[in-house]
């Protein structure tokens, strides 16, 4: 690969120009702003500006009680907001000291696969489309389709679903949930094989992909990097492994990783993890058999609100509604930091505690955001169309990026 | 993986810097310590280039900002000893309304974004950053948007004052 500038600074026929690539842009999903300063069709520099849709999330959040902050953590990374909705569910039970039942934390796991699913498959459809591939993305959409339907089925939303309650889930999955997760795993095995047979060993496509943004193990640790693309240079970082969360060791699954850290290697990455996931699945349903059916939350009145009719009808219940409700609830002054394994990498909460309504300081290690900074960097050098499929594979999700 | 408690680093970091640190603190199992902004690149350079302890990752940088204390601006680094799987927090606690601390840049490439955003939000100066500016909120803003004295909402906004709403 080429990745040198044609020409050197002092060389007189150096011509260059400035592309600006984004904020709205068509190849770039999301809003993204790059100034590229390009010599031909090669980028020579680049500058990324990001917030475009910057909300404060942060700030937001020193204001909320902490059951209303799980809506925020939704419009993080909207592919996969599950994740970030338990991810954030677990933090304040770790700062309460709240055990979950092992059935809530199966529940929990098959809907963050399903999540993660859904996530890989947005990143490898659209790779596809920005290499010149629309069919294996439209294949992908109907099954994200489905599993949006599982979403709807547990907890009424699609996109930001708002899933879960601090404690467990605000309902037990109903038998149609359970029957649309088992035909999602007998239906979407043979499409995710026809996807990777159309892919992993088409000719025209390992051209287009292998080789192109490659990363070295190092030089990702450097930056920071977190999830499938430090993966994909070699590094077999988990967070479900390194520091098991919602069960996760009573589980039998491989870290898949690559070796060229290439767009490639990133792309053979994630579908192996969405194998993964279906394994992990279906090792969950098998598990909540065991378990003692109808519990989906810990017993822990003082945070999880109870029944509606239990609150019209019965003193205690009202009473914990109210203390829940106006936040009158004491918790620890402390500080504590949880990391999930997020669609991208290490989705991390970093909560500070004073004991009052809401957060003293409330933080999150977005793995877009870190990822992304050596997009710019790395793209000098670089022909404009490989930064662009670059972009994909790297998944940035604006949402996350900006918080 | 997890051939080092949270013990042995505290033996490591005492023996090497003693004074210079403060006594550590295990919340929630995740290994807490204070130290100045003299000595926090140091503290950073000899966890992540010692041989045993490789903290080699920077899980996070971020800030936190106590009107009420003299030392009002934290700084908090999360970092991570990949082979050892163990977390380690380290603060850092400023002086003055434009506090100033070492960047971490030298050490990680990654701290780049991070230390922009603490700066973005919280005003705190991480010298020896190549490219200290804002980076989520607009260059045109003034005030830093964290700090404990801006209210959530605009106080000057007239579009909610109690008369549009018959109060």
């Amino acid at each position: 690969m080429m990745n040198q500038p044609i020409f050197t600074d002092n060389d007189p026929q150096k011509e260059t120009f400035v592309l600006n690539l984004g904020p709205t842009h068509p190849a770039t999903h999301g809003v993204f702003q790059n100034v590229l300063e390009m010599d031909g069709e090669r980028i020579i520099s680049g500058v990324s500006t990001i917030g475009y849709i910057h909300r404060a999330f942060e700030k937001i959040a020193e204001h909320r009680p902490f059951y209303q902050i799980t809506p925020l953590t939704d419009r993080l990374n909207y592919c996969s907001s599950p994740i970030n909705n338990m991810g954030w569910h677990m933090t304040v039970e770790k700062l309460l000291g709240i055990e979950t039942p092992k059935r809530v934390d199966y529940l929990r796991v098959i809907v963050m696969e399903l999540a993660r699913i859904s996530d890989h498959l947005i990143c490898n459809g659209i790779l596809g489309v920005d290499t010149g591939a629309f069919s294996g993305f439209l294949y992908l959409m109907q099954e994200r389709e489905h599993i949006y339907e599982i979403y709807e089925e547990i907890c009424g939303a699609r996109l930001t679903t708002n899933i879960g309650r601090i404690g467990g889930f605000e309902r037990d999955f109903n038998d149609i949930a359970f029957e649309k997760i088992k035909k999602f795993l007998v239906k979407f095995p043979p499409i995710l094989k026809e996807f990777e047979t159309l892919f992993n060993r088409n000719r025209i496509f390992i051209e287009r992909t292998s080789g192109v943004a490659a990363v070295d193990p190092e030089t990702a640790l450097n930056y920071s990097w977190s999830g499938p693309i430090l993966r994909a240079t070699g590094i077999d970082y988990d967070v479900r492994v390194n520091e098991p969360y919602s069960s996760y060791q009573d589980f039998d699954f491989d870290i898949p990783v690559g070796t060229t850290g290439d767009v490639y290697d990133r792309f053979i990455v994630r579908n192996e993890e969405m194998w993964q996931s279906l394994r992990i699945i279906e090792q969950a349903l098998e598990k909540i058999k065991n378990e003692p059916k109808g519990i989906f939350h810990a017993d822990v009145p003082e945070f999880y609100l109870p029944p509606k009719e239990e609150v019209y009808n019965s003193m205690e219940a009202l009473i914990y509604h109210f203390k829940i409700v106006m936040g009158e609830i004491d918790t620890p002054k402390t500080e504590v930091y949880h990391a999930v394994e997020g669609g991208n990498g290490e989705l991390g909460f970093y909560l500070v505690n004073d004991g009052g309504r809401s957060p003293y300081r409330l933080h999150f290690r977005r793995p877009s955001f870190i990822n992304y900074q050596m997009y710019a960097p790395m793209s000098a050098g670089m022909l404009l169309s490989d930064a662009i499929i670059n972009m994909s594979s790297l998944n940035v999700i604006a949402g996350e990026l900006d918080a | 993986m997890g051939k080092l408690n949270n013990q042995q680093v505290i033996q490591s970091i005492t023996a090497a810097f003693g004074g210079k640190i403060s006594v550590p603190t295990e919340p929630y199992g995740l290994l807490t310590f204070e130290t100045s902004a003299e000595n926090i690149s140091e503290v950073l350079r000899f966890l992540k280039e010692d041989k045993v302890l490789r903290f080699n990752y920077l899980t996070d940088i971020t800030g936190i900002h106590y009107p009420e204390q003299e030392r009002s601006f934290g700084v908090i680094y999360h970092i991570h000893s990949l082979s050892n799987n163990i977390r380690v927090r380290i603060k850092v606690f400023l002086d003055g309304d434009t506090p100033h601390v070492p960047s971490a840049t030298t050490l990680w490439e990654g701290a780049n974004w991070m230390e922009r955003e603490t700066y973005d939000f919280f005003g705190i100066i991480f010298d020896g950053h190549p490219n200290l500016a804002r980076i989520l909120n607009v260059d045109e803003m003034e005030v830093f948007p964290m700090r404990r004295e801006h209210p959530l909402e605009d106080p000057n906004r007239v579009d909610k004052k109690d008369y549009f709403f018959g109060r």
